[in-house]
């Protein structure tokens, strides 16, 4: 701390970050020249988009790959997703009890848990776990392929890589998303409940009654399914980033580490746009 | 109706027309930042011939098998296979060319997740849908029997050694049946046995398949006893190209020294 500043009053340039983590993510690293190379990155980014997106519909499709990945990422997310979901329910139930007894609307609970798990906190709480498990998994995966030539392998068996590895990837975390936000979203109701149950006592049922009360498909389906643009997110974050590694063993983590931030920092950033596309397309 | 000329001047009939090399490159080069790696390669093999690539270590033999088979794009110059350029080939119209060739990565590149049977039936499950499965797995077995790893079938790749490694890469490049096969130091790691068994190999099927080979060594022995022709590499140039005895009768500094030293 002491140095930072010593360094900034002397003039002195504070030493820069090893290029090491951030060299993919200059987002977190400004310094004169990071906004090109955003742009750069982006723009490939972009290109690998247009490729995948390609090959998604065009055959011959790699499905038994997809059902393989489908199975992988559910069943790492899974545990994850539950434990995550259900401790946000508890927590929830625990601040809200606090907030809404000191402003006398005790009756409301049921209803404050169930709008925040199913709009917010289910989806985020769960593009965010996926975003570290299955992000960093795809990432290191695909970067240990790479420098090992296994993906330069497949291509040169006149197999597209795109095709075999990134499109069942990234359809998979479109679709295992929503499905594992559903886990967190119940797991956080029912944990919910049950933090409210220990200190008076109330039935699920009439939980779950007066919490869905007012409530219609609207408040539960989008918030729901825009997970699956989480998903896209991370799927196309973490290929792209495992498919670009460069610089053997030190590239596979830094893809690894690169996944993760980009990806769930994107997710966040997404979810502010969705939330408000989704209050004014479903209000 | 086809003209006599049309259909000479289809594809198909290129591959078999043996005044058009299989592989010819021309005036390759290629940089890596500031480090130039190739400066001006120009070499053909037609098929039936097996051309060996010698050079030090990091002259850009690895690279130039590279871009051979259109891993990475030269700076300038022309790479093309049957007589077609492949520069500028979309992914689709470039896998139909390397259908036809096998390619050996230096460092075997086996898929990790896959067994050693499972990585030679790749190429097969992706290409060859009309075999039914017990046809593949008999093709795979004949494959690894032929480089004499029939006995690994259901190991993975990180549980063999490197020699090993390289054996199940050869069969994987097989796979095809290739008629041009690129290979990057095959015998390397392996002892002399094997290395000789896998020459013989290559000779066996130059002989019977008439294929296009382009072999990186650093094996004289072996370059001598596979290859009709052998090209070495300096400094990002063919400094010499000919026969073995071409080679040896060179007066050129740098090929007396490269052989005195092998
Ligand atoms: N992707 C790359 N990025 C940067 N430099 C590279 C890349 N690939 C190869 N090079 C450089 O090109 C040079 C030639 O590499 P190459 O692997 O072709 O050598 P080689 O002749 O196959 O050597 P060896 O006999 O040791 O395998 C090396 O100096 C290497 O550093
Ligand atoms: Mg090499």
């Amino acid at each position: 701390m002491i140095d930072k500043k010593f360094t900034a009053l002397a003039g002195v340039n504070p030493p820069q970050p090893e290029k090491g983590i951030l060299l993919d993510a200059p987002l977190a690293n400004p310094s004169p020249g990071s906004i090109s190379k955003f742009l750069e990155w982006f723009g490939d980014l972009g290109i690998f988009f247009w490729r995948v997106a390609r090959a998604t519909v065009t055959p011959p499709f790699e499905f038994r790959e997809l059902f393989r990945q489908l199975d992988e990422i559910g069943s790492q997310s899974l545990p994850l997703v539950a434990l995550a979901g259900a401790a946000t329910g508890v927590v929830l139930s625990l601040e809200a009890r606090y907030s809404l007894t000191r402003f006398g609307a005790k009756s409301l609970l049921p209803a404050a848990i169930v709008f925040s798990v199913i709009h917010e906190t289910g989806p985020i709480i769960t593009g965010l776990v996926v975003s570290g498990r299955v992000g960093a998994g795809i990432g290191a995966e695909l970067a240990s392929m790479k420098v090992t030539e296994q993906i330069d392998a497949v291509e040169a068996s006149a197999v597209n890589p795109y095709k075999l590895l990134a499109v069942p990837r990234i359809l998979a975390c479109i679709l295992m998303l929503p499905l594992l936000t559903l886990a967190a979203d119940l797991c956080g109701l029912v944990m919910g409940w049950v933090a409210q149950a220990l200190v008076e006592p109330l039935s699920f049922h009439q939980f779950i009654n007066s919490g869905f009360k007012g409530a219609d498909f609207n408040d539960f389906l989008p918030p729901t399914f825009k997970t699956a643009v989480f998903g896209l997110i991370i799927g196309l974050i973490a290929c792209f980033q495992g498919m670009r590694t460069q610089g053997g063993a030190a590239g596979v983590g830094r893809a690894a580490t690169s996944s993760v931030v980009l990806s769930s920092l994107f997710v966040i950033l997404a979810d502010v746009v969705l939330v408000k596309l989704i209050l004014i397309f479903f209000p | 109706m086809d003209t006599i000329d049309q259909i000479a001047a289809q594809p198909e009939d290129a591959e078999k027309d043996s005044s058009v090399p299989a592989v010819a490159v021309e005036d390759l080069h290629k940089s890596f930042g500031t480090q130039r790696v190739l400066n001006g390669i120009s070499l053909t093999v037609k098929r039936g011939e097996t051309l060996a690539v010698l050079g030090r270590s990091g002259t850009g033999k690895s690279v130039l098998l590279r871009l051979i088979i259109g891993l990475q794009n030269p700076d300038s110059g022309s790479v093309r296979i049957h007589g077609q350029d492949i520069a500028g080939l979309a992914l689709d119209d470039l896998g139909e060319i390397r259908k036809k060739m096998g390619f050996l990565f230096q460092h075997a590149a086996l898929y990790d997740s896959l067994t050693v049977e499972e990585n030679v039936a790749f190429p097969l499950q992706h290409h060859k849908q009309e075999m039914s499965k017990s046809e593949q797995a008999d093709r795979v077995g004949k494959l690894l029997e032929e480089v004499g790893m029939e006995g690994a079938l259901q190991k993975m790749p990180s549980d063999i050694s490197g020699g090993m490694q390289k054996r199940v890469g050869l069969a994987r490049a097989l796979a095809l049946e290739p008629d041009i096969l690129l290979l990057d130091e095959p015998t390397a790691g392996l002892d002399p046995i094997s290395s000789g068994e896998i020459d013989d190999l290559i000779l066996k099927l130059q002989a019977e398949h008439h294929m296009a080979s382009v072999v990186v060594t650093h094996d004289l022995h072996s370059a001598k006893a596979i290859a009709d022709r052998l090209a070495l590499l300096n400094e990002g140039k063919v400094v010499i190209e000919g026969s073995f005895e071409e080679l040896q009768n060179s007066d050129i500094e740098f090929v007396r020294e490269f052989l005195k030293h092998s």
